[in-house]
């Protein structure tokens, strides 16, 4: 699950890692009485207007801007607050601001010299270790950095038994140039960060920048942070922090009546059980000339209502020129997942679109038999071949 | 021999008497799977399906011999069901239950690394060998005997694959669905070592997808190692960076991870990798009578 960065920072906060006091707002009327809370708080006198939206790359496109006076918080909130916000991450049509950040300015003067860190903790999938990846180049694009300096990236694997041990935490301060009261509070803020990481159930922390400000504190200056779906069940505090406008609507339907789906841009519809030979289908479409509508799994329980709940989700789609149902039974019995297209055509009727069914396996010739009696505008198909022919005959 | 089942393995189904473990079981002994008892904490001492029901895996393992278990405990209990077989010494570990936390499994694999129990799965269709049996929730009736043996991520993918393999008439050894999340046990190279050194096995399908590294670990080893053809194919050449599929694992994240980079270096490894899912079994067919 993706949450906002306001959303992450509590998250980060409730672990102790520092984070810039900050308060959300959905109106510039909000931001103005936000920025002067926290300005009571921290006793800064420049605030940073961030755009809250799932999708990185924010400050190029202008949703992240620093104010010097209230009046350019209400002046920057204005602007961003309702803007189309369009970044590397969202495609050209960009993404709605419904809310911005109001955060304490942390780039004020002082003793020390302002440096911003890279740092992020995720999974090592090739060794099933968790680690911390760091780096002395912050506030750039880390896959930039990869290419470029590979050799200004550091890794610490982390011992799923004792967790980040403080030699680790030290040799990342180390690592990091530090000294002084900046290395201590670095080697407290990597060890809580960890903590956070492994009590939020997270499977992504990216902190860029961490700052080190001009009186040598360390903050995490952004967070982009991911939880693990599959531990939500012993996190129910974060569900809320579910942000359904940030999905695109027809993954949210999908995902009511249990399919997964993900919307992609193309002119075949397809309806499959199990991930795998999903992804197969959608590349034999490929093969075929056409190009995949969506990625579609109905699971194991695929029937008659969860067929017919798909076939409504991958119409919505003006673009689909096909359909293509690719169905291998096992569990799933293929004349209920027949039953289920010709009920679904009954019921949703005039379907302009030429549907191919191909059933295997379980009740295979059951189900091809409805589909054939039905007299329905119906292609069926028994072998992945035949259905890829189908759809190439059919586009 | 087959890999991994034969005729001397005994079954014990944990999460037993739950709905699914209760169903796949039946279908496991109805398969001719030698299913010797299950274990569901608090019903110990009952019977069910015509088998013993035990408290803990190691009660059952003494009372039945067993050498294999299989999982279908729910995601919240799993990781733990999986280590309380991995304590009482059961060498293979079958784990079906999908949705299993990401930081539960970096546990088990700690836990299990320097214990000598296999671990197939999580999030697997499970392990068959047909004529000796089938641990797992794979239709059996699509599945003959032969000499074919599959190693996959996907569950009804596999199934293609099969139904593919049987109907060119080579049948299967044995297959192995290792799973779709991102922490699995055995691997793609677990699995194809143990079918590259299987005298009845004379060829293998390695169909992988996208995210992760494990199809290219077992490029490079089948490189110098092969002693058999091997057959390729890589799901989700269409699919978007950074969305995950469907299943956990199978997201793409930096180049490597794609469908594209993946069959590049299983072709320079000397896999005949096919474009098309539909042509795996007639790949394999010609693989097989070039080599006679």
């Amino acid at each position: 699950m993706n949450i906002h960065e306001y959303q992450g920072k509590s998250i980060l906060k409730s672990y102790k890692v520092p984070v810039p006091a900050g308060i959300v707002a959905d109106t510039p009327e909000k931001a103005i009485e936000a920025a002067r809370q926290v300005a009571e708080k921290t006793g800064c006198d420049t605030w940073a207007i961030k755009a809250q939206i799932h999708a990185g790359g924010r400050g190029k496109g202008g949703g992240v801007k620093i104010a010097k006076s209230l009046g350019e918080v209400e002046t920057h909130a204005k602007s961003i607050i309702g803007m189309q916000l369009v970044t590397h991450q969202t495609g050209s049509e960009g993404k709605k601001v419904h809310r911005v950040l109001v955060e304490q300015g942390i780039f004020y003067p002082g003793p020390a010299e302002i440096q911003e860190f890279y740092m992020s903790v995720l999974l090592n999938r090739d060794s099933g270790k968790n680690i911390v990846m760091y780096s002395t180049e912050g506030g750039m694009d880390i896959e930039t950095v990869a290419e470029k300096t590979p050799e200004l990236i550091f890794k610490e694997e982390v011992d799923p038994g004792t967790g980040l041990l403080p030699f680790q935490a030290r040799r990342i301060a180390f690592n990091l140039g530090l000294s002084g009261n900046a290395f201590k509070n670095m080697v407290k803020f990597v060890q809580s960060l960890y903590k956070a990481y492994e009590g939020a159930d997270a499977s992504l922390f990216e902190i860029n920048p961490v700052m080190k400000t001009s009186d040598e504190k360390i903050i995490a200056a952004d967070a982009k942070v991911n939880i693990d779906d599959n531990a939500l069940f012993r996190h129910h505090d974060y569900a809320d922090m579910r942000d359904l406008s940030e999905e695109d609507p027809a993954e949210v339907e999908a995902g009511k009546h249990g399919l997964n789906f993900v919307k992609l841009d193309g002119n075949v519809g397809c309806m499959v059980n199990g991930a795998g030979l999903a992804m197969a289908t959608m590349d034999i479409i490929k093969l075929s000339g056409g190009d995949p509508a969506n990625f579609l799994d109905v699971g194991g329980t695929a029937n008659a209502q969860t067929t017919e709940a798909g076939f409504r989700i991958i119409l919505k789609d003006k673009g689909v020129k096909a359909i293509l149902i690719n169905i291998f039974g096992g569990i799933v019995r293929c004349d209920r997942v027949a039953q289920g297209v010709v009920d679904a055509y009954k019921s949703i009727g005039n379907i302009s679109v030429p549907v191919i069914v191909r059933l295997q396996g379980t009740n295979a010739e059951e189900g091809k038999k409805l589909i054939d009696n039905s007299g329905l505008k119906v292609f069926s198909a028994i072998t992945l071949q035949e259905a890829a022919d189908q759809v190439k005959s059919n586009i | 021999m087959s890999v991994l089942i034969n005729e001397t393995s005994k079954v014990l189904v944990q999460g037993f008497t739950g709905s699914e473990g209760t169903f796949h079981a039946q279908q496991m002994i109805d398969y001719g799977t030698n299913v010797v008892g299950g274990v569901t904490p608090g019903k110990g001492g009952e019977k069910h399906l015509g088998k013993p029901v035990f408290n803990t895996v190691k009660d059952a393992k003494e009372a039945t011999d067993a050498n294999v278990s299989v999982i279908f405990v729910p995601p919240a209990f799993a990781a733990d069901a999986i280590m309380e077989a991995t304590d009482a010494g059961i060498p293979l570990i079958v784990t079906i239950t999908e949705g299993i936390p990401t930081a539960d499994m970096v546990k088990v694999k700690n836990f299990m690394h320097d214990k000598t129990s296999r671990l197939v799965g999580p999030n697997c269709p499970g392990v068959i060998s047909p004529g000796f049996g089938k641990v797992g929730i794979m239709p059996g009736f699509i599945h003959s005997k032969g000499k074919i043996g599959i190693v996959s991520r996907s569950g009804t993918l596999t199934y293609e694959a099969v139904d593919q393999v049987t109907k060119v008439g080579l049948g299967q050894s044995t297959c192995i669905g290792i799973g779709g999340d991102p922490i699995i046990g055995t691997t793609t190279l677990d699995a194809v070592k143990l079918l590259m050194e299987d005298d009845e096995t004379e060829g293998i399908i390695m169909i992988g997808e996208i995210g992760g590294n494990m199809e290219a670990e077992a490029a490079r080893w089948i490189k110098d190692h092969a002693t058999k053809p091997v057959v390729g194919f890589i799901a989700g050449q269409t699919a978007p960076k950074g969305r995950r599929m469907g299943h956990a694992g199978a997201i793409i994240g930096g180049k490597d991870d794609t469908a594209e980079a993946k069959m590049t270096i299983m072709k320079e490894c000397g896999i005949r990798v096919v474009n098309s899912p539909a042509e795996l079994g007639e790949t394999m067919a010609k693989a097989l009578n070039n080599k006679n």
